[in-house]
């Protein structure tokens, strides 16, 4: 692996909408291997701004690379390297547990092989055996997060965006994810992440900040919570969100 | 090519899995083809029929005997005066009314013509329309009579009679409706279904999330886009086997042409209709807002196709808007294939612009398509 090599570098990135800057001029670099956690409170940019980094959004201006590759001509091939969990659930709720990580390993290009040993290997870990041929709908909402995560690693892309992962989850579904991001880091992949949960943060190596449109804070927690002279991340981001 | 039997693979499974859907997509067409077929006439029966008769000759009486007669027409009844015949009309119990003038019978006799009132209730101008042709040829059957009969009676020299035209109906001898309208509403159903279905589909993974996941893939678009397409294409085939087999067996309408035409001309329709479908909904956020602009691109496609009124006596303007029309395309073909026998040479005009109407709406909508918005 890359260590130590940035695998994502933006410099004066912007999105506006009309006059609307919904990201305004963020610069960043994440490091392979980390676990970067992108925090900001709801409209502040981060859904925009991680758009623009897996290449389903064209910035107004600014660069970016994510995984080496230009985020304006070569999104197809970032695509390549990147998994992508959104907000909303975003599997097949009338497919099968099979039948999506079938669909998805499919148009990832894995052959078949590869698809039914990472089928085995991902329903043993999250402990799916018996519900692998029921369809996702009916599956609780931990579960499918859980199921969604697994999925945007199937082809063991470089680096994995979450869109708020554990929006809505339990609290003991939220340790078995961050388990799994873990393990995920352990592997080598490189984590960027948004949540509304300060306590989330506290696991992430290195965390920013996003107040209308604009990083305003970015580091370690520990550096952080010294900066502002507070014990938690929740007063951390408090003391930024709110101005 | 795989990557297109990944995406083929799931759209069928989703697309049986839809126990709502599966009916729509499959009876509903069927029903409506039998329906329509059948309720889509432009015969006018069961007039229902008055008379004034201020005669009362034999005459008179004859004529009405006539309209007796006629399946065309229901006497319903005889007006002792024309203000309650035009009452009846004004209720709607009537569809027209005949006047017979008193002394009819012998101003006939005496000067070989005498005018007659004929009232119709015009609210439908073509149906009047119908009507008036139906009513006044009894009459003239009824009065050429009259003057053969006089002319035999004096033992003039014969005059000639005036002009008449047999015709001869070709294609269609029996001038049966549903031999005419069943082709049509077939085209109607294959295009109303692979329209609605493919205009949908992709705006559904739209508003639940997946058609974002799907773009943060390296997926070619091309390749989703067949993936997506190809099983409409198929249900839009296998609805016109469906279709074909019912016009058979209920109507028994003739297939004097080749099937196999038929068939590769289908393929090439259905693909226009698909580009339109897609193009549609790269435009639209909702399935509400794809099924309306859907909706209306169909009513005109319907209206203007020559399904329902000829092309030929619409105005100019209209007559050239036709010419983007697929449906009409169809609508021609497969009555030409059909019921005429038409063969390739007949059809390859229609057939290319149908080819280029293809590519041309799959191009805008694989431009359209973006992946990276």
């Amino acid at each position: 692996m890359m260590k130590d090599n940035n695998v994502i570098q933006v410099e004066n990135l912007s999105k506006l909408f009309g006059d609307f800057a919904a990201v305004n001029q963020i610069s960043f670099q994440v490091k392979a291997g980390e676990i970067f956690g992108f925090l900001g409170a709801n409209g502040a940019g981060k859904t925009t701004a991680m758009k623009m980094l897996i290449g389903i959004s064209s910035p107004t201006s600014g660069k970016a690379t994510v995984a080496g590759f230009d985020v304006y001509k070569e999104t197809e091939s970032i695509k390549k390297n990147i998994g992508y969990m959104s907000q909303k659930f975003a599997l097949y709720d009338d497919l099968t547990v099979k039948e999506n990580i079938t669909f998805f390993g499919g148009i990832y290009g894995l052959s078949k092989k590869q698809i039914d040993q990472k089928r085995c290997e991902l329903v043993e870990e999250l402990g799916l055996q018996e519900v692998t041929n029921s369809l996702v709908a009916s599956l609780p909402l931990g579960w499918k997060q859980k199921l969604a995560f697994s999925v945007s690693l199937l082809h063991e892309p470089k680096i994995v965006f979450l869109d708020e992962p554990t929006g809505g989850v339990d609290p003991i579904t939220r340790r078995q994810f961050w388990e799994m991001i873990y393990k995920a880091a352990h592997n080598g992949t490189t984590i960027f992440v948004t949540t509304h949960y300060m306590d989330e943060a506290e696991y992430c190596d290195r965390v920013s900040i996003m107040v209308n449109g604009k990083i305003e804070a970015l580091d370690t927690p520990k550096k952080l919570k010294e900066h502002y002279k507070t014990d938690t991340m929740n007063d951390v981001f408090l003391k930024l969100a709110r101005g | 090519m795989k990557i297109i039997l990944y995406i083929i693979k799931k759209e069928f499974k989703q697309i049986f899995r839809n126990k709502g859907m599966l009916p729509i997509i499959f009876i509903l067409p069927l029903l409506q083809l039998v329906i329509l077929s059948n309720a889509a006439t432009y015969e006018i029966k069961n007039i229902q029929f008055g008379y004034v008769d201020a005669d009362n000759s034999s005459t008179s009486r004859e004529l009405i005997e006539q309209f007796e007669a006629s399946t065309y027409f229901n006497v319903s009844e005889k007006f002792p005066s024309e203000k309650e015949a035009s009452q009846a009309m004004q209720e709607g119990t009537i569809d027209a009314y005949l006047n017979i003038p008193t002394h009819f019978e012998r101003d006939l006799q005496k000067d070989k013509t005498k005018g007659i009132g004929v009232f119709i209730d015009a609210i439908d101008g073509s149906a009047a329309g119908v009507i008036n042709v139906y009513i006044t040829q009894i009459i003239q059957n009824y009065n050429k009579n009259i003057v053969a009969d006089l002319i035999q009676i004096s033992d003039t020299v014969q005059k000639p009679n005036s002009i008449e035209s047999i015709p001869l109906f070709w294609y269609n001898q029996t001038l049966n409706y549903k031999t005419f309208m069943v082709p049509g509403i077939l085209v109607l159903l294959v295009t109303m279904i692979t329209l609605f279905l493919s205009g949908m589909n992709i705006v559904r993974e739209k508003e639940i999330g997946t058609l974002e996941q799907i773009n943060v893939t390296p997926i070619r678009k091309s390749h989703f886009i067949i993936g997506k397409l190809f099983p409409f294409w198929i249900i839009g085939i296998g609805l016109l086997t469906i279709g074909l087999i019912l016009a058979k067996v209920i109507f028994n309408t003739p297939m004097l042409g080749n099937l196999g035409l038929l068939y590769a001309y289908t393929s090439v329709y259905i693909l226009v209709i698909l580009g339109m479908g897609l193009f549609i909904s790269n435009f639209t956020d909702t399935q509400q807002q794809a099924m309306f602009i859907a909706w209306f691109f169909i009513v005109i496609f319907i209206l203007m196709s020559g399904l329902f009124t000829p092309i030929e006596s619409m105005p100019k303007w209209a007559q050239i808007l036709t010419e983007f029309n697929p449906i009409k395309y169809f609508v021609e073909i497969i009555r030409m294939v059909m019921l005429k026998g038409s063969g390739f040479v007949d059809i390859f005009p229609l057939a290319i612009k149908t080819l280029a109407y293809a590519i041309v709406m799959n191009g805008l909508a694989v431009w359209s398509y973006k992946k990276t918005t």
